[in-house]
């Protein structure tokens, strides 16, 4: 058996569905496990992965995840054909959020979406147009 | 004991090899072999869902005979609070404990007074501040182990208590043998069990390194006895009750939780709930909750297989029962005993990853992923594993052969068949004309 130096799984984000979002993460910690990864790393993973999942249905009608696993990193690249980020800077802030109300009152929009994908990861980029759409990229070491 | 032993057992004759119990296993456990099922000890959390979905009652629980009780020169009945819930038309709780008596117990301790002790514990320490939030109840066995080889990340929120009815059987046979003189090792703590888990919990504690409880007798086998000493006894039953409201509570979901007297509290039943409340407290999803309640049971511990009533009946009816009950009877002193707490650390115990080896892990994951792709995705169960995924896994663990699978043995054959049609017309060069 040639040893494949990764592992790619891929998932598609319905827009407009919470009751979906968290299959993915939780899916993906499935898989983690049977690698024997550290719980920790398992941990930061589904979280991080979650609020994406979250930002892409309440911000950019879904979109996919590409989780690809290497033997020393995990890579999450999360792409989106929304409206884009018009100022990173401030999503980035804690606290900042321009959810409508009919999703803040489901619990989410609390502005801790792009700032906890940091927290829990080792790094993380996001490119963004203006009505083109968004891409996140995020690596955690294992 | 070993780590493989389990509360259930097959009955091969009466199992027909279908695939209920292999669909509706929670961590997976159950193949088909043979004709007829097999679960693999170390993924088996004991949760009673085969049992309870069997159509052919081939999966039966293991507990203890009532016989047991000849072992022990004193012995001691630990009733769960489940048990108050089984019968039709009681009012008062006293009766059931006068009637194990009478069964040939010297000494009736309820389990729901330990429950008492256990939630006075639990608000102690979590007014001090002593435990992770949220915490998450150490009661339900199945619960604990569950968490124990899937959510790693989990354990340390676990409320390092032990549970009620292992709290019961140390402090009775304690007191029984302070009070009589009788070595520990003749007194008998006899749990009269809703919960075939219980049993495991006995013979393989998890929390501390061997169990108080001696015996697991079934609420099932103990109910048909009781009903008739019942009648002996209703009219003038000695008064030995001795728990509120809190304590009777715990035999239903939600009655720990509320126990804490806290509101932001969670309490979630039935095995499927309780995996998708673990997954969303391993992403930290619930940030505001204090105290979650997790029973692997529907409706909590009334809903136990080893119960014989409905348990939302049985629930409806602890309700009636502890109407008139003090709060609670039972108090610790002023601090939080040693003793109750756990003996060893629970720890995780990862028998999901396919392999010791990372690299070998990933070679394995790889070879999972596309097996699993080349699969039809149909989770029909034939091939002996629950799901298509689970047949890939069980390919790269080296337990089945991709042929199991009913489709891929076909299209094997198709292209067999082809090739011996190909091969019939095929005619070598010097008969060709």
């Amino acid at each position: 058996m040639a040893m494949s130096d990764e592992i790619r799984l891929r998932f598609e984000i319905s827009g407009d569905d919470f009751t979906r979002a968290g299959e993915a993460s939780s899916s993906v910690k499935k898989e983690l496990k049977k690698l024997g990864i550290d719980p920790q790393a398992v941990r930061k993973v589904a979280i991080a992965m979650y609020e994406g999942e979250i930002n892409m249905v309440i911000h950019a009608n879904g979109g996919a995840i590409d989780v690809v696993i290497h033997p020393d990193c995990i890579d999450m690249i999360l792409k989106d054909n929304g409206p884009g980020i018009e100022n990173v800077a401030l999503a980035m802030q804690e606290g900042y959020s321009t959810a409508p109300d009919n999703v803040r009152s489901l619990g989410f929009g609390a502005g801790m979406g792009l700032p906890n994908m940091k927290k829990y990861t080792d790094e993380m980029q996001i490119e963004t147009e203006r009505g083109v759409g968004t891409t996140v990229t995020m690596k955690v070491h294992i | 004991m070993s780590d493989f032993f389990h509360a259930v057992t097959l009955d091969e004759s009466q199992c027909k090899g279908c695939i209920n119990c292999i669909k509706r296993c929670p961590t997976e456990a159950i193949r088909v072999r043979n004709g007829k099922t097999h679960i693999i000890a170390q993924r088996c959390i004991d949760c009673g869902e085969c049992i309870r979905v069997c159509p052919h009652h081939a999966k039966k629980p293991i507990y203890d005979p009532l016989s047991v009780l000849d072992r022990f020169s004193y012995k001691i009945a630990l009733p769960a609070p489940a048990l108050y819930g089984q019968f039709h038309n009681l009012d008062d709780i006293d009766i059931i404990l006068n009637a194990l008596r009478l069964l040939g117990f010297d000494e009736v301790f309820e389990v729901s007074k330990a429950a008492e002790l256990v939630s006075d514990c639990t608000r102690r320490m979590m007014k001090e501040g002593r435990l992770k939030k949220p915490v998450i109840s150490s009661a339900c066995p199945a619960v604990i182990r569950m968490i124990r080889v899937r959510f790693p990340n989990l354990i340390e929120n676990i409320l390092p208590l032990k549970a009620p009815a292992e709290l019961a059987a140390q402090l009775s046979k304690q007191a029984a043998h302070e009070r009589t003189g009788i070595p520990l090792e003749e007194i008998g703590a006899v749990f009269i069990s809703p919960c075939a888990a219980k049993v495991t919990s006995m013979k393989n504690p998890l929390g501390c390194e061997t169990s108080s409880i001696d015996a697991v007798v079934s609420i099932s086998e103990v109910y048909p006895k009781l009903l008739s000493l019942m009648k002996e006894v209703a009219d003038k039953p000695e008064p030995l009750s001795s728990a509120g409201v809190i304590g009777v509570s715990w035999g239903s979901s939600g009655g720990e939780a509320s126990a804490t007297l806290n509101q932001d509290y969670l309490a979630a039943d039935g095995i499927e709930n309780v995996i998708r409340v673990l997954e969303d407290l391993e992403d930290e999803k619930f940030t505001e909750l204090e105290f979650i309640e997790l029973n692997a049971c529907a409706g909590g511990c009334v809903g136990g297989v080893l119960t014989v009533e409905n348990p939302y009946v049985a629930k409806a009816r602890l309700k009636r029962l502890r109407k008139y009950l003090p709060i609670a009877c039972n108090h610790i002193g002023d601090s939080v005993p040693e003793d109750y707490g756990f003996d060893l650390p629970i720890e995780y115990s990862p028998i999901l990853k396919l392999d010791p080896n990372f690299i070998v892990a990933f070679q394995k994951m790889s070879e999972l992923q596309r097996i699993a792709k080349s699969l039809p995705g149909l989770d029909c169960g034939s091939c002996g594993a629950p799901s298509c995924k689970a047949l890939a896994e069980d390919v790269v663990r080296g337990h089945a052969k991709v042929d199991d699978c009913i489709f891929r043995l076909r299209e094997h054959m198709h292209t067999l068949v082809d090739e011996i049609s190909r091969l019939e017309g095929y005619i070598p060069p010097p008969f060709r004309k």
